[in-house]
């Protein structure tokens, strides 16, 4: 039994916000990540998923708070550690995270390996320049990361670039779990594609143990993450692997979203795309019942009067519906003709 | 009956430089094209690449600084406001940003009344404005009653853009160019605003030009592709051709940069 | 328009600064109806008198009077005649004499005044006294021997006929008149300035002229810093090239020497509290217009205005309905910096005496200038200068505290 590198149990954070209206963006979370392994968070924008990335790190800040849950990281629960120790032990070393658009966080009047030797100081404070530079060298020779960008200054390089390298520093400690935040999203189709394959040489190579990749792009998902997991209104709907979510999706959300898909491959021309009708709910006052129950085609009475659970498939694929597996695929069958 | 096709918009020579002397930009670089009426064409390039130039000097927001557009095959003429304006019944847009693209200090009502003026209808009734303002909304699945009085910016983005559509629907272009109409939108909304845009070409035969960096997109959605590179269009044909066959270098690098998901992904090519 | 305000009195800083905006405004207004003195008027023989009530001392001798027994009356008497420096010199005296330091407390009034009657002597004279001193503290035992004394005054006035003084009346220590009996009482909460006027009628007329003096020039400014924002702004080539040649002319001209200058040539005459406004904002645009047109530049290119020229909107209508309302709260502020800084343009210039004729209204700046050249500050005459700066920096305040509180007027997507 492969080791559980991440572990998250029941996890429920909301933003409190000006007039004391509570939104619960993560709602009863869980998850499992094991050694060697990656997971793709997929959903829309107002899921919840990137308020999920900043609730695993420990990362809580006005407005947003932590409610109740474990979050546990090869085996240390952090949830209820002091934020100031989360920063000092775990930021980076245990865990590190991606955000957006993270070239950003480059300063634009220090060289590369000024930020570098932060990042190392920062949490080794014995560390030297030298040392900061070993290390570098090291990890961008092993994720084929010129030298050179060492030695210049941000401006001086492309947008993948700038990103590449942020994703190479933040894994330059080994860390055991990185959480990427749309690292690709804000670049050209090139670039994203050498990020992706960096994340997945991340992997490959071992640098980091595993990972979570969180982006509303589902082909991406399909080549980098070994398992997809599908957030709508800040719960879990659908688990299983890359494989089964995007092919053979059960939970009607995600048979829409994987029905939205748009590849330019042969045979999409004659598809027919799928919407969903509607709006995700205001999770300032959830609906009672399923938080999905206004767009689905297949809505029961009962949806919206029960707190919906999960149903487990023995493959170890989980969805949260009512409807059994069985129900599920008859009602698609029926209406692919 | 079939219907005729003919040359609705044509380039020759398009050409857009900004700047003088060392600053010199070339934007578009001696750019040739002819859109059939009718027609879905999508127009792809990466950022940087010129593809929104084209599309203001397509508009006739911007002027070229060489070659010549010909609309219905006559050499387009837009020297004075009214000549533009007589241009601009033929031709409208769509813009990627659906909360920039409404002014935040009228209401919907003004919006869309607007559009029924522009087309003449000043002098019609008040209750023969409301019929076609609730038209156009059904056309696009909202409903009149629940937008009358409000602002655009209290409805979410999906809903924005087709109230776009709906402006669109009343002014009744016989082109109508879509800028990124649905990078800002979420993918579940998607096919809508894509199936609307369709239907509106289908039911009344306008030509629709696509400006976008998803080749998924353009190949999900058009009669023919253009594909843009720093200024130049490299390759163009049917969506099948350029897509399932590309012959240009770049055009194939911009394909295989795409994650597919029914072939494999090669990322070796990085 | 009913719903701007209802949603602008939704602000908490909109309502404060409104409030104090109208305090200040309504005082002006009603004010000169119950106080109708001139303003200039000239009411006090004498330099910074201190705020207060003035009694007329003549009147309330004749006034009728009413005994009333208080305790603390004596006590009170000297203790005012006693003030800080009367007693040091009392102890330097006494310290002279011999008396130990120990026995000596200037707070103990009681005490005091035992030692001094037991010891003083007029004619003692100690080393290192001069004359003069000795005459001093022979005066100030004068002074003091009229305190201890519990008899009253007589006031006696000059026989016409025979030149000799005759008892008119005798005052009582004890003797009180009413207020309300006596005729003639000025209340003076401001005091008076150095030409003997009074500073609160003063201030009243000065904010007035002041306000008005601001508004002109602050609209003016904004006008034509505005207009031409807009042209150079949205129309941009030749137009915005012309413009800007102006004002970049304008912003090399240093403001305030351009003013000068003007004022100048217009001589002393000319000069009322109208044209100086006018003066002030045709040379102070420069700033609205740069920040206009760094604003509509930026507008210029959004989708909206694209799409209203797509509509075939004529460029007058694009620029007043697609570009105005978003630059509107900016312009507001702008219009507010400008009243602000027209008034202190308006005290600058009046410091250098190039402000509005002196003699016919005050102007804020006017008085900050008086006070200023008399020494006001120096001499610890707070009430010349203190409420002219409070006011200056409550009107500013007020509109800037309105501006900000105007955010969901001005921004439709922030209102609830």
């Amino acid at each position: 039994m492969a080791k559980v590198m991440l572990e998250v149990r029941n996890l429920t954070t909301k933003y409190i916000t000006r007039f004391r209206e509570d939104v619960y963006a993560v709602d009863d979370v869980s998850l499992k990540v094991e050694e060697g392994k990656s997971l793709g968070i997929a959903g829309e924008s107002g899921c919840g998923k990137s308020t999920l990335a900043l609730s695993l790190m420990g990362y809580y800040f006005p407005p947003l708070h932590y409610m109740r849950g474990d979050i546990i990281i090869d085996g240390v629960n952090i949830s209820k550690m002091d934020p100031d120790d989360i920063r000092k032990t775990i930021l980076g070393t245990e865990i590190s995270y991606i955000p957006q658009a993270a070239m950003n966080a480059l300063n634009p009047t220090q060289k590369i390996i000024r930020f570098i030797e932060d990042v190392v100081q920062a949490h080794n404070p014995a560390a030297t320049k030298k040392d900061a530079y070993d290390l570098a060298r090291h990890s961008f020779e092993t994720l084929g990361l010129p030298e050179e960008v060492l030695h210049k200054y941000p401006v001086e390089l492309s947008g993948g670039m700038k990103q590449r390298t942020v994703i190479a520093v933040s894994t330059i400690l080994f860390p055991k779990v990185l959480i990427a935040d749309e690292p690709s999203s804000a670049l050209d189709v090139t670039s994203q594609k050498m990020v992706i394959k960096m994340l997945r040489d991340l992997m490959e190579k071992g640098i980091i143990k595993s990972m979570i990749f969180i982006t509303h792009e589902l082909p991406l998902l399909y080549n980098v993450t070994d398992d997809i997991m599908v957030m709508y209104a800040g719960q879990i709907v659908e688990k299983g692997t890359a494989k089964e979510t995007v092919f053979d999706p059960l939970h009607p959300y995600s048979k829409g979203l994987m029905g939205s898909i748009i590849v330019p491959e042969k045979g999409l021309r004659a598809a027919k795309l799928t919407a969903i009708p509607g709006v995700p709910p205001n999770l300032k006052n959830p609906p009672a019942g399923c938080r999905f129950a206004d767009r689905c085609k297949y809505v029961q009475p009962i949806c919206r009067a029960i707190t919906v659970g999960y149903q487990e498939l023995d493959s170890g694929r989980y969805y949260r519906c009512v409807l059994s597996e069985k129900e599920l695929r008859e009602a698609y069958k029926k209406d692919a003709c | 009956m079939p219907v005729e096709k003919f040359s609705i918009l044509r380039g020759e020579g398009l050409t857009k430089v900004f700047g003088f002397g060392r600053n010199k930009t070339v934007a578009v670089d001696h750019v040739d094209f002819d859109f059939y009426s009718g027609e879905i064409v999508s127009i792809v390039g990466e950022s940087g690449s010129g593809k929104t130039t084209l599309a203001k000097m397509l508009l006739g927001l911007i002027n070229p600084t060489e070659g010549e557009i010909y609309y219905h095959e006559q050499k387009r003429d837009i020297s004075t406001h009214r000549k533009r304006q007589e241009y601009w019944r033929g031709i409208q847009a769509i813009f990627q940003d659906p909360f920039s693209s409404y002014n935040i200090f009228r209401k919907i009502d003004a919006v869309l009344l607007d559009c029924i003026h522009m087309r003449g209808g000043r002098r019609l009734p008040y209750e023969k404005k409301v019929e076609m303002m609730s038209e156009a909304c059904s056309f696009v699945n909202l409903k009149f009653e629940e937008l009358t009085n409000k602002y655009p910016f209290e409805l979410s983005g999906g809903q924005q853009q087709r109230l776009m559509i709906a402006r669109i629907f009343l002014l009744k272009p016989k082109i109508l160019l879509a800028d990124e109409p649905t990078s800002m939108i979420d993918a579940c909304s998607r096919a809508t605003i894509l199936d609307m845009l369709m239907k509106l070409r289908n039911e009344t035969g306008m030509t629709l030009i696509f400006i976008t960096h998803d080749i998924g997109l353009a190949y999900y959605v058009s009669d023919s592709v253009y594909i843009m590179e720093r200024g130049k269009i490299v390759e163009h044909g049917t969506a099948d051709d350029v897509i399932l066959n590309p012959k240009q270098p770049y055009t194939k690098r911009l394909i295989s940069d795409v994650p597919k998901i029914y072939e494999e992904w090669d990322l070796s090519t990085v | 328009m009913k719903h701007i305000f209802q949603q602008a009195f939704h602000s908490p800083k909109f309502v404060i600064g409104f409030s104090i905006f109208m305090f200040i405004l309504l005082t002006v207004l009603i004010y000169p109806v119950f106080v109708p003195d001139e303003p200039l008027a000239i009411i006090a023989q004498g330099t910074f008198f201190e705020p207060g009530i003035y009694v007329n001392v003549y009147d309330s001798i004749g006034s009728p009077a009413y005994t009333l027994k208080l305790t603390d009356a004596a006590e009170k008497r000297i203790a005012s005649k006693l003030g800080p420096q009367e007693r040091r010199d009392m102890k330097e005296w006494l310290l002279a004499f011999g008396i130990p330091e120990e026995e000596i407390d200037i707070e103990d009034t009681g005490k005091l005044l035992n030692l001094w009657e037991s010891n003083f002597d007029p004619s003692l004279r100690f080393p290192g006294m001069t004359n003069a001193r000795k005459l001093y503290f022979g005066r100030l035992n004068n002074s003091l021997q009229g305190l201890l004394a519990t008899d009253g005054v007589t006031v006696a006035a000059r026989n016409p006929e025979t030149g000799e003084l005759q008892e008119v009346s005798y005052i009582d220590q004890t003797a009180f008149v009413n207020i309300r009996h006596v005729p003639n009482v000025r209340v003076l909460p401001l005091g008076t300035d150095n030409f003997g006027r009074d500073m609160l009628t003063e201030l009243v007329s000065a904010t007035k002229t002041s306000l008005i003096i601001g508004f002109i020039a602050g609209t003016i400014a904004t006008l034509i810093g505005l207009t031409l924002g807009l042209l150079a702004g949205y129309l941009g080539g030749l137009v915005d090239d012309v413009i800007m040649f102006f004002t970049n002319l304008f912003t090399v001209i240093p403001g305030f020497v351009l003013l000068i200058l003007i004022s100048y040539s217009i001589g002393q005459d000319q000069r009322g509290a109208t044209t100086v406004a006018v003066v002030i904002g045709l040379t102070s645009w420069v700033w609205t217009a740069r920040a206009v047109r760094a604003q509509v530049l930026s507008l210029r290119n959004r989708d909206h205005v694209n799409l209203s020229k797509l509509s075939g909107h004529s460029i007058v209508r694009i620029i007043l309905s697609d570009i105005l309302p978003y630059i509107a709260s900016y312009v507001v502020m702008a219009l507010i910096l400008q009243i602000s800084s027209a008034i202190l343009a308006e005290a600058g210039l009046s410091i250098l005496g190039l402000g509005p004729k002196t003699t016919e209204v005050p102007t804020l700046g006017l008085m900050m200038n008086w006070a200023m050249i008399y020494s006001a500050h120096i001499m610890g005459k707070w009430w010349a200068y203190f409420p002219v700066i409070v006011t200056i920096a409550l009107i500013s305040f007020s509109l800037n505290l309105m501006n900000t509180g105007l955010d969901q007027v001005f921004n439709p997507a922030l209102r609830d």
